[in-house]
């Protein structure tokens, strides 16, 4: 039973990006270079150790959209917000880390808890918009993200929370003391953000908490039904604002790592983008945390090996093909092995139901 | 008669099921052909055989005294075969007509729908066959009994002969059943023929000419409704004799363990849903609550569960004031809630059996440690609830959407039954279920009762009001109209009753 749901958990994945390849494959046939040599050069480049340190740093980033969306998808909410929400925990992250001067670890400590913080409220409005106005979080969360870049931008300005270093263009925030950064770990001459072990922590307690905890049956419970969930006592739509405000807590981390191991200040060159990688790296994942994370790598890999493309005469923007593709060939392979599953499962309750001689056999 | 359709041998396997096996049927033109068994017995693959839906494996089909090969629906509606689907295939926002013709326009130049004459053709089937239809109503305002006519009418406009109607009653009140029945024997006096499958003996008794019973995937024996009885049909179906509900002597206790006050139930629309609600259960009695559906009983409900308030009055459950309690406390308390629509409120359908089982006793022991699930407790407790309840599953980690709607059932009346509850509140507890899940269930609310629970048993089921109620409280729009004793009154004077007929 669990193994065969291993073994379909993964062919679909597997499926989907095989499917991809090929029609990237196609496309560069038709673009008269050599596939085979193209996917070579991106492999070769792609695992370079160098460039291996970097996709690391970057999964982690993924890694925190992916599982912030996870938690929202098993509620059957689509947090387009973590791209706002996650400004803001990286935001304030820096303001706050900058402002105080506390011992090292518990200064770390306080950034990070303030980042979750930010996140978190900053979701709260659209679970608030939804469980009380009845308002679709996906039309709230796209305007609350325009909100929150307006917003951090206004407060950046120099009369505020910002300053402009110089010989610089890009406004930013304060830097954070030393006392609170996080430690590298060194290899291959980069620079491995020790965030990634927390981001470990944050994927195995997210799955913990899920599959383990009341809390967490209570949850999938009212995104699988949310009368059925009701009717066995769970307050439904406190549980989803719940569920929202942790899907933002958590994408308000997405930005850490780089914040306090690389830039050490918030600036406006911090990437968007983020909520539909987020929503895709889940969807791939399958809510996961395991899944979440080779997907957040392979997206990773994909975007930092497109480049060397371009030195071949293909547009690097290939890559961008390609995740689509299997964003899309994932969705489809999901649903056609759901179905197999529940086919399955109602063969063998139809072979208890109708007690054949053949049916007996068979078992 | 000779034979309209005659089905021999037929098998059907599926990999590791035998679905149908040594399948005979022989029905006569102009007669109405009752199909009954369990569900699971096979009843639904042999219909869509003869629909043409699935291919047999073996066997043979003959229909108007030729051989068959239906290799699609379209192969039975051009032989004359149609089928009335136990869910309507309705478009709410398109007339009678407009449904009726859908998919079989007659039209001019191919493209052009040629609608006097559809609608002619229309009228003349519902004059013929007394089907009391308006082919230029909108279907949104038709009830159920209606839209039951109007496939009914889609059927016979596409030139069926033989009409496969799947448990249509299951979806009808009372009275419309009634109506069914006579556009049913309408139909056959003008020589068509209608196969009915249903589980509801005393219908199959009261309309069919002929009843075939099947049993695990092959027909077990053929009747006349003259020749035969209940109980007999029954032990065919289930291939043994029934349990029957052990009425015990009544023990009531002095505990009310439910209590209306006064409750009045008003929505935010202003209709008054629940008008001075009086009710006291006691421990160990079983309160029926009749009255057809929709008048007020599934918010009466809802009261009881915390999941309303009341506008005025007082409910109190197990001495808990219900408005002001959690839905989870009330539970905690010792209520079990067997609702009335199962996959939408009783069950996750997705989700493995063992997880339903945790479903509603997640807050406290035995399925709950402090703030953890108990696996291991609620995999080994659906085991139990799987074999006392006899509920046909390979094992507890199948998805509840993979079992049929008897056995989900049955699986919702054993979690609810588990650890001693108090108060029992079931809502249609057998609707859908055969005759051999309802005596089961039937049995263990009989045990609950002895046990010392109080009972609320909401039911349209006359059969099972007066088999288990040690009152009968008849609800109509909103108010208790009467409290009945079930050993003095008739299924007659309680029918009437919910109508809202003043008697008795």
């Amino acid at each position: 039973m669990t193994r065969s749901r291993l073994f379909w958990g993964t062919i679909a994945p597997l499926a989907a990006i095989l499917n991809s390849l090929l029609l990237v494959y196609l496309i560069l046939k038709f673009r008269g270079v050599d596939p085979i040599e193209m996917f070579k050069l991106m492999a070769s480049y792609g695992f370079d150790p160098r460039n291996l340190v970097s996709e690391l740093n970057q999964t982690v980033a993924y890694y925190m959209a992916g599982v912030a969306a996870a938690i929202g998808f098993k509620m059957l909410l689509f947090n387009i917000g973590i791209d706002g929400q996650y400004r803001m925990g990286a935001f304030f992250g820096g303001v706050v880390g900058a402002a105080v001067n506390l011992p090292p670890i518990l200064h770390v400590v306080v950034i990070i808890i303030t980042a979750m913080l930010a996140g978190g409220l900053w979701a709260a409005i659209a679970g608030y918009l939804k469980v009380k106005r009845g308002v679709n979080e996906v039309i709230s969360n796209i305007m609350l993200n325009f909100i929150a870049a307006a917003i951090i931008a206004f407060l950046l300005s120099p009369s505020l929370l910002g300053i402009l270093p110089e010989g610089s263009q890009t406004l930013q925030t304060r830097e954070i003391p030393a006392s609170g950064r996080m430690p590298t770990i060194k290899a291959f001459e980069g620079e491995i953000y020790t965030f990634f072990f927390i981001a470990l922590v944050v994927g195995v307690a997210y799955w913990v908490m899920l599959n383990k905890t009341v809390f967490g049956f209570n949850l999938r419970a009212t995104g699988l039904s949310f009368r059925a969930a009701r009717a066995s006592g769970v307050n439904a739509p406190r549980m989803i604002f719940i569920t929202t405000v942790l899907s933002g807590a958590i994408a308000g981390l997405v930005g850490i790592g780089t914040l306090l191991s690389d830039t050490h200040s918030y600036s406006m060159a911090f990437p968007a983008g983020y909520a539909f990688t987020g929503l895709s790296l889940a969807l791939l994942g399958r809510n996961h945390p395991i899944g979440i994370f080779f997907a957040a790598f392979l997206w990773s890999f994909l975007e930092r090996s497109a480049p060397v493309l371009e030195f071949e005469g293909v547009p690097p923007e290939i890559v961008i093909v390609m995740q689509g593709t299997i964003v899309l060939s994932i969705v489809v392979a999901y649903e056609v092995v759901a179905r197999i599953n529940l086919r399955q499962q109602q063969r063998a309750v139809g072979s208890v139901n109708v007690e054949s001689p053949v049916a007996k056999e068979a078992n | 008669m000779a034979d309209v359709l005659e089905v021999i041998g037929i098998e059907k396997k599926y990999p590791g099921v035998i679905a149908n096996r040594n399948v005979s049927l022989h029905v006569a033109e102009g007669s109405i052909h009752s199909i009954i068994g369990e569900n699971g017995a096979g009843k639904s693959t042999l219909m869509k055989i003869l629909y043409g839906l699935v291919r047999p494996d073996a066997g043979h089909i003959k229909a108007f005294g030729k051989e068959v090969n239906l290799k699609s629906p379209q192969d039975a509606i051009q032989l004359g075969i149609g089928m009335v689907h136990q869910h309507f295939k309705l478009a709410d926002n398109a007339t009678v007509l407009e449904n009726v013709i859908l998919g079989s326009e007659p039209t001019r130049f191919g493209f052009v729908v040629k609608y006097d004459e559809a609608r002619k053709k229309l009228q003349e089937i519902a004059d013929n066959y007394g089907l009391d239809i308006d082919p230029d109503e909108s279907l949104a305002n038709l009830g159920v009994g209606e839209r039951q006519r109007v496939e009914i009418a889609k059927v016979l406009f596409r030139g069926a002969k033989i009409l496969i109607l799947d448990e249509p009653t299951a979806v009808l009140v009372p009275q419309e059943v009634e109506e069914l029945f006579a556009n049913l024997r309408e139909l056959v006096k003008k020589g068509l023929t209608v196969l009915f499958i249903s589980h509801k003996l005393d219908e199959v008794l009261s309309i069919a000419d002929d009843i075939t019973i099947m049993r695990q995937g092959t027909t077990v024996a053929s009747r006349k409704p003259k020749d035969t009885n209940k109980k007999e049909l029954a032990e065919l179906m289930v291939g043994g004799e029934l349990p029957k509900p052990r009425a015990g002597a009544l023990k009531v206790s002095e505990e009310k363990v439910l209590s209306f006050q006064g409750a009045s139930y008003i929505r935010d629309d202003g209709r008054q849903i629940l008008n001075d609600v009086n009710l006291d259960i006691h421990g160990g009695e079983i309160l029926g609550l009749a009255g057809v559906e929709g008048n007020g009983q599934s918010e009466l409900i809802e009261l009881i569960m915390g999941l309303l308030k009341p506008s005025t009055g007082r409910v109190e459950v197990l001495g808990l004031d219900a408005a002001t309690t959690l839905t989870k406390d009330i539970r905690n308390s010792g209520v079990a809630y067997i609702p009335q629509d199962r996959q939408r409120d009783g069950l996750l359908m997705t989700a493995p059996l063992w997880e339903n089982r945790v479903l509603g006793h997640q807050f406290a022991e035995p399925l709950a440690k402090n703030i953890w699930v108990n696996k291991g407790a609620a995999v080994e407790d659906s085991k139990r609830v799987v074999e006392e309840f006899d509920v046909r599953t390979p094992g507890v980690n199948v998805l509840a959407s993979a079992l049929s709607g008897g056995n989900q059932q049955k699986f919702i009346v054993g979690r609810e039954l588990s650890g001693d509850p108090k108060l029992i509140v079931a809502a249609q507890p057998t609707r859908g279920v055969d005759v051999g899940a309802q005596a089961i269930i039937w049995d263990h609310l009989m045990k609950a009762r002895s046990a010392g629970a109080g009972v609320l048993l909401v039911s349209a089921d006359l059969d099972e009001l007066f088999s288990l109620s040690d009152r009968i409280a008849v609800i109509y729009n909103g108010s208790i109209v009467s409290v009945l004793n079930p050993s003095k009154t008739t299924p007659d004077a309680l029918g009437l009753a919910m109508t809202g007929a003043k008697s008795a």
